[in-house]
């Protein structure tokens, strides 16, 4: 048998030379794709995790629009400098959520996969206005015209229909009520009612107003409820087989 | 012997050409904008200018808008020469250049207006991914029908290349823009796949975008231009057909080498990790293949900078398809990952090889289809390939040394056993690298304006003083200006 003489069959035959193509390139990727979908291990179960709050959700979407993916990864990863800089190194539950992942592939400014509850609200209201101002060796662009534009808030609705239709487990109530979620959110509980907030989402809810500007639900505001819940939902204590000390 | 030639379609070649260096232009100047951007941050300018919306409008410049339609113009220039077919079908042919400048413009006004998927390499939302597969899909119908009705009994190696190239980006593109709009007037959408499948199928996706649209079609450019340019066979056909094969079925599996040490389970990241160290094998199979074609006509090298370009893309495609197995290994990517060497490599094979011949196949290309005898100047290729050369260098060496050090800063602890460097100290380390690499971007793009500059009088007819033709011998001097009458080489023979 001559593997020469065969090949001449298949650069004689377009078609079936077409088709030996589109089998050999599918192997590898049903392989490492496929088994993600059935597996049970790929996400292993932890308590806290939940889907974002609308107003959170709205933040995901800056954060997708000004292309912060571009230059922040949100993957700490399982070596022992990442996770003394950063902490716990990311789970894979904790992206369950995020349509698509946000873990990047460059960190030309740090990893924020854990940046919930590191800096103040004000400090982040300052930072992303205009980040040498804060930190004079920053590269970041400034991002002041999230202050001045408002949130759009109406069609949250539609946001986590479509998300729940993709898998994200969003109720009938959360869906009804989700313009007003956000706008409670950002109000917060001196100037709203947040119970139902916290009945849809959990009492660890984070509601108050992020940037400071009663008058607007800016997109500042979005925008800083979800760095304030990024990494923060996992409850490590309650969670087994995590360890938060093991790679210290 | 034919008995007569087919009347092939050049025109739809020469609009894919000019597009090419257009869009090559814009991409490279976006490039060199960005990377100033990080030298310089006040360059930003909120909401549309910053780095976050600018650095898509690059990639996929350069990626999709130069490479692609390089990808186009040599495609449907070798399947006709070498099946001796016209390109099936006038009208669909055209709406697959029309269709896909369209589909650059939308992705490009969508990333600068923030509609983005915030995938990196699939950026553009749902509606430009929909128009795009309806043109791809023309794409692959214009080709193969082309292939089908060839009179050429045997298929020539750059139209496998070509082919798997189309089949795959179309399964690649299909499988990774699988997205739910929130409602059919949103431009937004949201992935169907979330977190550690979304992850996976994304490097799927974008190490294949690397693996066949940055590869395996700018291989197929290879196979054809370098043999031609060179006048010499193939060297191994036995070796074309082993690493076309090796090559295709090993790269797929390549992608989780993005994911090393993240939440996807370890079992996707070995097999990444194993079959990126195999391709390198098939990889440098292809490289041999392309510089061994020279082999008893290495003279040719001495006085031709457009071979020159060809053979220096090959050396380059041979370092990056090194370095980027060496990086998938678990250990060296645990230093290299999230730092400024990746950016490195992705520019020495992006810059170096596809760049490079790219430029070698223009240069080809570009008296041929406007019949002229040769390029207006061969001594602008040389100062070309000097120039690019340099900028590549000044690019990549400060790209590693940036990488390499902040890598290893980011992972330094002091005798107490804290870190050494805060975040931001290490983002200071960088600025005299970013500088260095946005004058490599400076010297690249320059090339490429001289590259546009020689085309354009070589396509107005003229010829420089004092030049010599690709074998060493004078050329006569024409210009257009005073003498309107340059003779084009009869037109059967091109």
């Amino acid at each position: 048998m001559n593997p020469l003489k065969n090949h001449e069959f298949l650069e004689k035959n377009s078609v079936i030379l077409l088709i030996a193509i589109i089998i050999t390139v599918l192997i590898g990727g049903i392989i490492e794709i496929v088994p993600l979908f059935r597996q049970e291990t790929v996400i292993e179960p932890v308590e806290g995790m939940r889907p974002y709050t609308p107003l959170e959700l709205a933040g995901y979407n800056i954060y997708l629009r000004e292309g912060c993916y571009n230059c922040h990864s949100q993957q700490i990863r399982a070596l022992r400098d990442e996770v003394t800089r950063y902490g716990h190194y990311s789970l894979a539950a904790e992206s369950m959520y995020d349509h698509p992942f946000q873990w990047g592939s460059k960190r030309t400014g740090p990893d924020l996969a854990r940046v919930g509850g590191k800096y103040s609200d004000d400090w982040h209201v300052a930072h992303m206005q205009d980040p040498r101002a804060v930190v004079p060796e920053s590269i970041m662009p400034t991002y002041s015209h999230l202050m001045k534009r408002g949130a759009k808030l109406h069609d949250l609705g539609n946001h986590l229909k479509a998300l729940r239709v993709v898998g994200v487990p969003y109720t009938d109530d959360m869906i009804e009520n989700a313009e007003k979620d956000a706008l409670r959110q950002a109000l917060g509980e001196t100037r709203t009612d947040i119970s139902g907030l916290k009945e849809r989402y959990g009492e660890k809810v984070q509601a108050r107003d992020f940037d400071k500007q009663p008058q607007l639900v800016s997109e500042m505001d979005a925008m800083i409820a979800y760095l304030q819940v990024l990494g923060t939902m996992v409850d490590f204590d309650a969670t087994k087989g995590v360890d938060p000390g093991a790679l210290k | 012997m034919p008995t007569q030639t087919p009347t092939y379609n050049y025109d739809i070649v020469r609009y894919f050409t000019l597009a090419t260096c257009f869009w090559g232009l814009v991409g490279m100047l976006a490039g060199v904008f960005i990377a100033l951007q990080m030298a310089f941050p006040s360059l930003n300018i909120e909401p549309y200018l910053t780095f976050g919306r600018l650095r898509p409008l690059h990639t996929s410049g350069v990626v999709f808008a130069f490479g692609g339609n390089a990808l186009f113009a040599t495609s449907y220039y070798v399947v006709q020469r070498t099946c001796r077919a016209r390109l099936w079908n006038d009208g669909l042919s055209w709406f697959t250049f029309w269709g896909y400048q369209l589909f650059i413009v939308l992705a490009a006004f969508g990333y600068v207006t923030g509609v983005t998927q915030a995938k990196e390499y699939a950026e553009p939302e749902w509606y430009a991914d929909i128009w795009l597969t309806l043109v791809w899909l023309a794409y692959l119908g214009v080709y193969m029908m082309t292939v089908v009705k060839r009179k050429e009994p045997h298929l020539y190696v750059a139209n496998w290349f070509f082919l798997a190239f189309i089949i795959t980006v179309a399964v690649l593109h299909i499988g990774n823009n699988l997205s739910l709009p929130v409602d059919w007037r949103y431009a937004k959408s949201y992935s169907v796949p979330s977190g550690v499948q979304s992850a996976m199928i994304q490097w799927w996706y974008g190490h294949n975008a690397v693996g066949f649209f940055l590869t395996a079609g700018f291989l197929g450019m290879m196979y054809y231009f370098i043999p031609k340019r060179a006048e010499r066979p193939v060297y191994s056909y036995r070796l074309s057909i082993i690493h076309f094969w090796s090559l295709i079925f090993i790269y797929i599996w390549a992608g989780p080498h993005h994911l090393h040490y993240t939440a996807l389970p370890d079992w996707a990241q070995t097999l990444g990790m194993a079959f990126s160290i195999m391709l390198w094998m098939p990889s440098w199979g292809g490289m041999i293949n392309g510089m061994m074609t020279l082999s008893g006509a290495w003279h040719k090298l001495r006085n031709d900078p457009v071979l020159q370009f060809m053979i220096v893309s090959l050396a380059f495609y041979g370092m990056s398809t090194f370095e980027g197995p060496l990086m998938s290994i678990r250990a060296v990517n645990a230093l290299s990952h999230y730092t400024d060497w990746t950016i490195g490599h992705v520019h020495s094979a992006a810059l170096g090889w596809v760049g490079f011949i790219t430029f070698g196949c223009l240069y080809y290309l570009v008296p041929k289809l406007w019949n002229r005898e040769e390029l207006y100047s061969l001594k602008l290729v040389r100062i070309h390939l000097w120039i690019a050369t340099l900028g590549i260098v000044l690019y990549i060496v400060a790209m590693w040394v940036s990488g390499i050090m902040q890598g290893l800063m980011w992972r330094s602890y002091n005798e107490l056993g804290f870190l050494n460097y805060s975040f931001v100290e290490t983002v200071a380390a960088m600025h005299p690298y970013y500088i260095t690499r946005a004058l490599g971007g400076i010297l690249y793009l320059s090339g490429a304006i001289i590259m546009c500059y020689n085309f354009y009088r070589t396509i107005k007819g003229d010829v420089a003083p004092n030049e010599f033709d690709k074998d060493g011998n004078p050329r006569q001097a024409i210009n257009t200006r005073h003498n309107d009458k340059v003779v084009p080489v009869n037109t059967a023979q091109v």
